[in-house]
């Protein structure tokens, strides 16, 4: 009766040009192989841009350009260091629409997140870390912390321009350069971000961009010029590159895979919880490292939020992600898309109840219907594997002791989520649940702030707030 | 006797205002509009109102609301885009659903007339622009509305129960509303007791509702006509959200047509989470209840996307089954001519001035 009119995002602000090269020591430079990759947009498989995949001597050519520029950028005072940040942080906030389109032309996400979301952490970001430049001393690493050198770090494709902030963003307010390497169906915004640097008139080298696949990420991070390794992906790379790096006395951290549990008591604020049960698992497309897989319900109230679950989701508007009206958008890959499809098929065997609303799936592009899974069992593989897509396991308890015990039984530890209005379970469960993020009444929320990482396989070390500096100094 | 009346003693009011009187729970009750008989089952919640300590059980066992989500998610929904085809459907929706409203001591019949004109023909030069719901005065100029809308298919709307303050007895109450009725007032818009309601004392909330609804069903110099009840909750002064869904189901409990956030006397009126968490309310009573219950947020909505955001957190809150006049409602004296010049600017492409709507 009400049907919302198209109501597209322009892509005309941006500017994507046929190819791009390497952003090494402030300059494009060509890669020294002839490897080229097709970015595409995931949602109409139509292909944006051409980029370079860099070779070994290539990463070797990027390690070198900031080893030199280590030398004068980690011997700025950090209030100098501090002006580049803020002022990449303002380039990224008035250029802000531009790097949305951007960011969802290329990663499928819907643009009412990456305006709304995605864009708005990563200036937040810059300005926080920018703050902390020249404030080191007092961050509780001793009195005059020193950088690490340069930093080789490899991003996933979920949050393309957000992990690269959580990534440049503290490397260089505590005096480090870095080799970055985004992920090979995502280059866009962090080939943009390039742009930007040189915008802020960066000195040549601090930020070097390369672009690849899994070799290029395994050149950088096996790199003896690298001193500091950062990488955001599957707990599978994680741990290959664990095991890389361990004895080469580089610094590593690691935050990898997760099925968090978001844990619905019978007392809980329902409205607001069946919200946050759809933004734990639908934000992104589920795309997302600490999303709520695991539906834990409390079983009196079980019936009642899986209805209001339900008749939620049918109001879920998936479809091109540039309509300003798009809750969800495509999957990123097909690789991906494929990966999805077979958890579910599991799913299904393994004698769980699968539901989806019914909702039209574009014929171009990567798609996957928002989809829940009743009557789950723990030892179904849809609730111990990360899925990584639009999917949700649904699990009853009946005593939070319960709730915990099934919330920490997962090689996982990446977040968890609580519903209640009783203040004192609220305490009671953070304190046993085993993972790094622990949400009440509310579930993705990010803030640069706040710690972010994992327990157990979900990775080590933290991005984010005063913890996030210890990845990147000398301590 | 004062005692007697604020406690909901039945047998103290005029008896011919209890004749209809409706069992509370099995009513029978139409829904404002043209909709046909909807019988009620409310039966589940017969019980509730037996006594304060019963209410009070009731209403505190709803779930809580969480500020922070509500809030969230009504700044969501506040950033959908409504744009060309479904600008316009929600524009005429809008004008349609629109209580024009002047609530002012310096109303005269000669303001109401002039109202009731643009409410009729919102703009002289185009006839395609759908008429308002109805016009919203004091219970005194209810006539001169009553006269001046014959037959235009425009309602009136009366405010009554002391409005805006509702601190008089229920004798006074009652009376306010069956002059209203009697003088031709389709609707009733009651104030409840926010008082009595802050102070626990739910039950004589819902008793004044219910003794106002006996006084819409009995009015009509013939007892013939009777009145839909739209029961102003008045959320500034509830403040907190669990208090706004608590009111919403006292109010529905008790027989109330239509809930209602604001006089329009009171900052904050009708905001976007209040407004969800009413329709939520109703979202919830009908599946509990079969009875449908309408939602009217007054004050505070002067634009056009204003009235779009509200019209969007009905689609995606209860759905189009309350996209209709019948069962939502747009309290507001300035917002017409906005919508009005909007809908001029997607037929022109052009806005023109201020003075080309017209002042009333």
């Amino acid at each position: 009766m009400f049907e919302y009119a198209p109501a597209p995002e322009s892509r005309e602000i941006v500017d994507i040009k046929p190819s791009y090269g390497l952003f090494i020591g402030g300059e494009w430079v060509d890669s020294q192989g002839d490897t080229h990759h097709k970015t595409i947009n995931p949602a109409s498989e139509e292909v944006l841009a051409e980029v370079a995949w860099a070779t070994e001597a290539d990463v070797d050519r990027a390690v070198q350009a900031a080893r030199t520029a280590f030398t004068t950028w980690s011997a700025l005072p950090g209030s100098e260091r501090a002006k580049y940040i803020f002022r990449i942080a303002r380039i990224i906030q008035e250029r802000s629409r531009e790097l949305a389109i951007l960011e969802t032309l290329d990663n499928g996400k819907p643009i009412r997140e990456s305006r709304d979301v995605d864009l708005p952490l990563v200036a937040a970001h810059f300005f926080y870390y920018a703050g902390w430049a020249d404030k080191l001393g007092y961050a509780g690493f001793g009195p005059d912390p020193r950088p690490l050198g340069v930093a080789g770090q490899v991003i996933p494709w979920n949050f393309p321009l957000l992990m690269l902030a959580w990534k440049i963003a503290p490397a260089l307010a505590c005096g480090n350069t870095v080799v970055l390497k985004p992920a090979e169906t995502t280059p866009l915004t962090a080939l943009a971000f390039a742009d930007i640097c040189r915008q802020a008139d960066l000195p040549p080298g601090v930020v070097n961009i390369v672009t690849g696949a899994g070799e290029t990420g395994a050149a950088l991070v096996n790199h003896p010029g690298v001193d500091k390794v950062a990488f955001t992906g599957s707990t599978e790379v994680g741990r290959m590159i664990a095991r890389s790096v361990a004895g080469t006395g580089k610094k590593l951290s690691l935050e990898l895979g997760g099925k968090a549990a978001n844990i619905v008591f019978e007392d809980a604020a329902l409205d607001q919880a069946v919200e946050g049960i759809v933004n734990g698992i639908f934000f992104n497309q589920g795309h997302v490292c600490c999303a709520g897989s695991r539906l834990l319900v409390q079983e009196s109230v079980a019936d009642e939020v899986l209805d209001a679950l339900k008749r939620r989701l049918s109001t879920l508007r998936l479809g091109d992600p540039m309509d300003k009206n798009t809750d969800i958008g495509a999957i990123n890959s097909a690789a991906q898309l494929a990966k999805i499809r077979e958890l579910a098929e599991a799913g299904v065997n393994e004698g769980a109840e699968r539901w989806s609303p019914a909702c039209p799936i574009p014929e171009r592009g990567f798609w996957f219907p928002p989809t829940v899974f009743t009557g789950v069992a723990q030892s179904h593989r849809i609730a111990r594997e990360e899925i990584f897509g639009p999917v949700l396991s649904v699990l009853t308890f009946r005593t939070p002791a319960e709730a915990v015990e099934k919330a920490n039984n997962t090689p996982y530890g990446l977040s968890a989520g609580i519903w209640t209005e009783k203040g004192s379970r609220i305490l009671w469960m953070a304190d046993r649940l085993r993972a790094g993020v622990v949400w009440a009444n509310t579930f993705n929320r990010f803030d640069p702030t706040s710690p972010f990482g994992g327990y157990k396989e979900s990775g080590y070390g933290r991005e984010g707030g005063r913890h996030g500096l210890e990845a990147y100094l000398a301590v | 006797m004062y005692r007697a009346a604020q406690a909901g003693d039945r047998r103290h009011l005029p008896k011919k205002l209890w004749t209809h009187q409706p069992l509370v729970g099995l009513e029978t009750v139409r829904p404002v509009g043209d909709a046909g008989e909807v019988s009620t089952t409310t039966a589940p919640f017969a019980e509730v109102a037996s006594s304060n300590a019963a209410l009070r059980a009731f209403l505190h066992g709803l779930p809580g609301v969480d500020r922070v989500g509500a809030d969230a998610r009504a700044a969501m929904l506040g950033t959908r885009s409504i744009k060309t085809t479904a600008k316009a459907q929600a524009i005429d929706l809008a004008i349609s659903m629109v209580d024009l409203t002047t609530l002012e001591g310096a109303d005269t019949p000669g303001k109401v007339r002039a109202m009731c004109a643009k409410a009729v023909h919102p703009d002289p030069t185009d006839p395609s622009v759908p008429r308002v719901a109805a016009v919203c005065v004091y219970p005194d100029l209810v006539a001169t509305a009553v006269r001046a809308l014959d037959g235009s298919g425009v309602k009136v709307a009366s405010v009554a129960t002391a409005f805006p303050s509702g601190r008089s007895s229920l004798d006074v109450k009652v009376t306010d509303t069956a002059l209203a009725v009697a003088a031709g007032a389709a609707e009733i818009d009651m104030v409840i007791d926010r008082g009595a309601f802050l102070s626990g004392d739910y039950l004589k909330v819902f008793e004044e509702i219910v003794a106002v609804k006996a006084a819409c069903g009995a009015g009509g110099a013939q007892g013939e006509h009777s009145a839909h009840l739209k029961v102003i909750l008045e959320t500034g002064e509830l403040a907190t959200y669990d208090n706004v869904r608590r009111a919403s189901w006292l109010a529905m409990l008790a027989g109330a047509d239509f809930i209602k956030t604001s006089t329009g006397k009171v900052q904050p009126a009708a905001t976007l989470p209040v407004t969800l968490i009413m329709l939520e309310a109703v979202r919830d009573f009908r599946l509990r209840t079969g009875r449908v219950v309408g939602v009217k947020p007054a004050g505070g909505i002067r634009t056009t996307k204003d009235a779009i955001k509200n019209l969007v957190l009905v689609n995606e809150t209860v759905g189009a089954d309350w996209l209709t006049p019948d069962l939502f409602r747009l309290g507001a004296s300035t917002l017409l001519n906005d919508l009005l010049m909007q809908r001029q600017k997607m037929a022109t492409g052009r806005y023109a001035g201020p003075d080309y709507f017209t002042l009333d």
